[in-house]
């Protein structure tokens, strides 16, 4: 049995962070701690506190615990992930 | 170096299927399309650097005789701002001016209007006809110039993006980016050895031999199709129709071979305006670029102004570092500043860091990718640096590396923390190499450099389709610019369990096979292998219901094994195997033919480390210098076909090499070029270059199920800064700007005396 | 304007063509004749991807003009390989995986016919040298040094 009740909801939540390039958006803020079962879930987070940067962030890339993604949408977050905005890759 | 897996194809150097056409001059590239009541394409290209045009009047070259179409800007649609698509493809408004300019020109060579007619020379004549009035304007032709605050600006509506709050002027930076982490003060405070430099690259080409050329041909209906080469044809028809406000589904766009493209041929310039000029005249429309057209109107990669300042402890521990970047965007924003910003550093762990990059319009021709686009450039700067460090600390340089190399769980200043990767290993393999203990010839030098690039995944379709002989085709979307099709091949074979040469590759146009993104960014062998491979799958998944019924079993009970279907252990079924070849010819029985498909958006590239070793000689009496050995260590995590790997390797050495000491864009003041030709513009020709020793590592890729991470961009990251560094170690002169060409070696030698 | 007329033989085949007398013997081949085996990748002699053999020496076919085919033999990448199958050199250049993208190819096949015609045991400056005119991007001409050694070796022992 592990811990129960609101404190692990709270500890439950997937660490986001913002680089310097973003947070004109963010209104300056670095880090959020966000519930979201997945991508899509957390782009409405942001969408909902900071109205009309859906697409700016639906654009970047994304690494989710460790793994980096061009094109997140569906990918699940786990309790306690670490989601890092980036700028997309390109290649020649 | 490799783990040991049990392979039976992968990993071997068969003969690629596509290769006896290009050796007996059979396989057609761009250029080679003939068809009958072909007309000729050809641009007009402006002679200013920078200039307003006042007026295009193409009436006088209209009405010649053997002229059947000219058209310029007016005759396009106005495109809206938004994402061209394609890799660091930009705005398509941008991209739209780019292909044809409207009010303004913007770079010596940009195109101004457009003919075709019956032949090249009446076409030449034709746009001899064509006036053109210009307002010409001052040109901006270097980075610092154009960051300067009274810049004449390049467009007036452009404002630096990424900056906490909208500037109120406009400006020619067209964005700035930074990463930052801990405190940078700080961390310089706790060096005991601080190093700093400042670097100037100048733009380089790509430089592929094949220039870019199409044939395109539109009916009354207004349904196209272009012949082109092209890294993605399917980005092309994007791209196209946004151009041209046409219909997706009216556009058929067919891969030609490609003769090279390093990132080049990932944007349209030609065929939006085959298509209209086809449009205009009714007939098709073949264009292709002269040598100096590709030099001065297609995508060269930034020039560069970087500063990088670094700080060690004595036992070579890196306590802080800082970079300012400046890339040339070209005419139109997109330069690779922000790759370049976040692998500068990329390979080291650092507690405190500070990098600001800079995306600079100037007038020159816009950049396009070239690959590893903006690494190169930043990779010079830091690697530079950390040899300058090490020769203060006394340390060997692969040592200094190592101490500070990152490795799996690092968090990366890019951000996130680093998974399985092999920079470590192609460390400790450069430095196990016997080239690197290997005696130097008197005055020769050596240099060392890492690179780091990240490759990316993207979406890919594969079908596979097996005949009733059992034997395989498969079919993808993405150009075969160095060997794919042998590595799908491959790929194929080893997940079915049949041989190579029972499988061929083909690479379908937008109508016959599903999206694919360009072959670029180092995917193709991970991200459309991965399809294969899933199509692959689907293929067995079916075989196995096919034995399945045959046998009268559960699907369950039966195994792939081998390349034939097998009962699965413990199954009580006194049955034969049946191979892919067995169940193709019962097929019609059990279901009609066999056909896998699979379509993804391949995550997890695999981020590709390597190590490079430079020896070279310079000679004191005129600066040139001869490259005595080269070598070439990278993490390839898993080499489907050895061979094409190590070209890859080969090549971006060789390209790498040319950037360090020959190539450059020289323009004049007023923003000329001066060698656009490869006369001039100096390549790597065969007597340039020694061998280059490859060593291939083998760290596999979680992500793919072979293992690929990706190889055709890391190589061309570190050559820079190791023949730099080489460079260095034979004179005793550390020169900071590339190229390190004859004259530059020559004066920085004498003025060391 | 007004055409030249000219008799020719490419490949050991008779071959008559109407030519501008600018036009060059490369554009000829390629767009008159569509024998588009041999490439342009500059048209002023600096790249090789144009090579044939005219009259067995090598030569840029950008800069030849198609009038001065005229009564000459034009060996091109297209007569390289005979009716029993490959040139050694195709062989090789398959075999050591002498191409990525393959546009500088047909040129260097018909460079390194015209070396070993030359030289049957050239080392490898020799062949670096020789080989100096064609340009090629993608492979840092190391696979392709190799294949023109293997065929090197192999014809001497087919002699
Ligand atoms: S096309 Fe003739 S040498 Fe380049
Ligand atoms: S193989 Fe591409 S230029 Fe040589």
């Amino acid at each position: 049995m592990g811990p129960s009740g609101p404190c692990a909801i709270d500890a439950a939540m997937a660490k986001v962070v913002f680089p310097d390039h973003l947070l004109q958006h963010t209104g300056g803020e670095r880090e959020l701690d966000v519930v979201a079962a997945n991508f899509r879930e957390l782009l409405a987070v942001l969408e909902s506190k900071w109205p009309g940067t859906a697409e700016v962030f639906a654009k970047c890339a994304v690494a989710i615990d460790d793994q980096i993604y061009q094109d997140a949408f569906l990918e699940p977050l786990q309790p306690h992930s670490e989601v890092f905005f980036m700028q997309r890759i390109e290649g020649g | 170096m490799a783990e040991a897996v049990d392979y039976k194809v992968v990993g071997t150097r068969p003969i690629r299927p596509d290769g006896v056409d290009k050796v007996t001059g059979r396989a057609q590239y761009g250029a080679d399309l003939n068809l009958p009541n072909m007309l000729y394409g050809k641009v007009l290209r402006s002679p200013h650097a920078h200039a307003k045009i006042k007026s295009v009047d193409v009436s006088k070259a209209l009405a010649m005789d053997g002229v059947y179409a000219a058209v310029s800007g007016a005759d396009f649609p106005t495109a809206a701002h938004g994402d061209i698509g394609g890799e660091g493809g930009g705005d398509v408004a941008d991209v739209a001016k780019n292909v044809m300019a409207r009010d303004k020109v913007l770079y010596h060579g940009h195109a101004v209007a457009a003919v075709a007619a019956t032949s090249q020379s009446i076409a030449d004549a034709a746009l001899a006809a064509i006036d053109v009035e210009y307002d010409v304007l001052t040109p901006v032709l270097d980075v610092d110039e154009a960051m300067a605050d009274d810049a004449p600006l390049l467009d007036e509506n452009c404002f630096t993006a990424n900056l906490p709050e909208k500037p109120d002027k406009p400006s020619n930076i067209a964005a700035v980016m930074q990463l930052a982490r801990g405190n940078v003060e700080e961390g310089f405070e706790a060096a005991d050895v601080i190093v700093e430099g400042d670097y100037n690259i100048p733009m380089a080409h790509q430089g592929y031999i094949e220039p870019h050329a199409c044939t395109a041909t539109i009916n009354e209906a207004g349904q196209a199709t272009v012949w082109c080469c092209t890294q993605g044809h399917f980005e092309f028809r994007s791209m196209t129709a946004k151009l041209l406000g046409m219909e997706i589904a009216d556009l058929k766009f067919i891969a030609s071979e490609i003769g090279g493209g390093f990132g080049g041929k990932t944007v349209v310039y030609l065929e939006p305006l085959a298509v209209l000029l086809s449009k205009q005249s009714g007939r098709p429309v073949k264009m292709m670029m002269t040598r100096e057209d590709v030099f001065r109107a297609t995508g060269p990669t930034s020039g560069t102004h970087c500063k990088v300042k670094v700080g060690a402890k004595k036992d070579g521990t890196l306590t802080a570092a800082t970079a300012w970047l400046a890339y040339e965007a070209g005419a139109f924003a997109g330069a690779p500043m922000g790759p370049g910003a976040m692998c500068v550093f990329a390979p080291y762990e650092l507690e405190n860091f500070h990098i600001e990059a800079f995306d600079v319009l100037v007038n020159k021709p816009k950049v396009a990718a070239y690959r590893a686009p903006g690494a190169p450039q930043a990779a010079h700067a830091i690697e530079v640096a950390l040899d300058d460090l090490a020769r203060q600390l006394d340390m060997d340089p692969i040592d200094l590396r190592l101490k500070n190399a990152v490795s799996e769980g690092t968090q990366a200043s890019y951000g996130p923390k680093f998974p399985r990767i092999g920079f470590k290993e192609c460390l400790e393999a450069a430095k196990a190499h016997p080239n690197y203990t290997k005696p130097l010839p008197e005055g020769a030098g050596r240099g060392v450099a890492a690179g780091f690039w990240f490759n990316v995944g993207m979406q890919s379709s594969a079908e596979v389709h097996i005949n009733e002989n059992g034997s395989v085709i498969v079919v993808e979307g993405n150009p075969d610019i160095g060997g794919s099709r042998a590595s799908m091949c491959i790929m194929a074979a080893e997940t079915l369990g049949v041989e190579y040469d029972s499988v061929r590759a083909l690479v379908g146009d937008t109508e016959s096979t599903g999206f694919s993104n360009v072959t670029g960014g180092s995917r193709t062998t991970f991200a459309t292998g991965m399809a294969v491979i899933e199509a692959c799958e689907d293929i067995i998944a079916q075989c196995k219901a096919r034995a399945a019924a045959t046998w009268g079993v559960d699907e369950d009970q039966v195994e792939w094994e081998d390349g034939q279907a097998v009962p699965a252990p413990g199954v009580n079924a006194d049955v034969k195997p049946l191979s892919l070849a067995d169940i193709a010819a019962s097929a019609h029985k059990t279901g009609g033919p066999l056909l896998g498909r699979a379509s993804l958006n391949a995550q997890g590239a695999g981020a590709s480390f390597a190590v490079n070793i430079c020896d070279l000689q310079v000679d004191a009496e005129t600066g040139k210098v001869d490259v005595l050995g080269f070598t070439a260590v990278q993490d390839a995590g898993r080499a489907i076909h050895p061979d094409y790997v190590e070209g890859q390797m080969q090549g971006g050495a060789s390209q790498g090499l040319g950037w360090a000491l020959n190539e450059e864009y020289i323009f004049d003041k007023n923003g000329v070029m001066e060698n656009a030709g490869f006369l001039d513009y100096r390549i790597p020709v065969a007597s340039d270059l020694p061998m280059i020793d490859c060593e291939i590592v083998e760290v596999p890729n979680p992500s793919h199920p072979y293992g690929v991470r990706g190889v055709g961009e890391t190589p061309i990251v570190a050559p820079l800064a190791a023949a730099a560094n080489a460079v260095r170690d034979a004179t005793g002169v550390r020169v900071n700007d590339l190229p390190l060409s004859p004259p530059r070696l020559l004066d920085a030698i004498d003025s060391a005396e | 304007m007004s055409k030249v007329q000219v008799e020719t033989r490419i490949n050991g085949e008779g071959v008559e063509f109407l030519c501008e007398p600018q036009q060059t013997l490369l554009e000829v081949l390629r767009e008159t004749l569509s024998r588009t085996g041999t490439k342009e990748g500059c048209a002023t002699g600096d790249c090789g991807a144009c090579s044939v053999l005219l009259d067995g020496r090598l030569v840029c076919s950008c800069l030849v003009l198609g009038v001065e085919a005229e009564g000459k033999e034009v060996t091109t990448i297209e007569g390289i390989a005979g009716n029993d199958g490959l040139h050694p050199i195709q062989q090789k250049f398959l075999e050591r995986a002498a191409l990525q993208c393959g546009i500088c190819t047909p040129g260097l096949i018909v460079a390194t016919k015209a070396l070993l015609d030359k030289h049957k045991n050239p080392d490898e400056e020799t062949i670096r040298y020789w080989l100096a005119g064609n340009l090629c991007r993608c492979t840092g001409y190391d696979k392709i040094i190799r294949a023109v050694q293997d065929a090197a070796e192999e014809l001497a022992y087919e002699a």
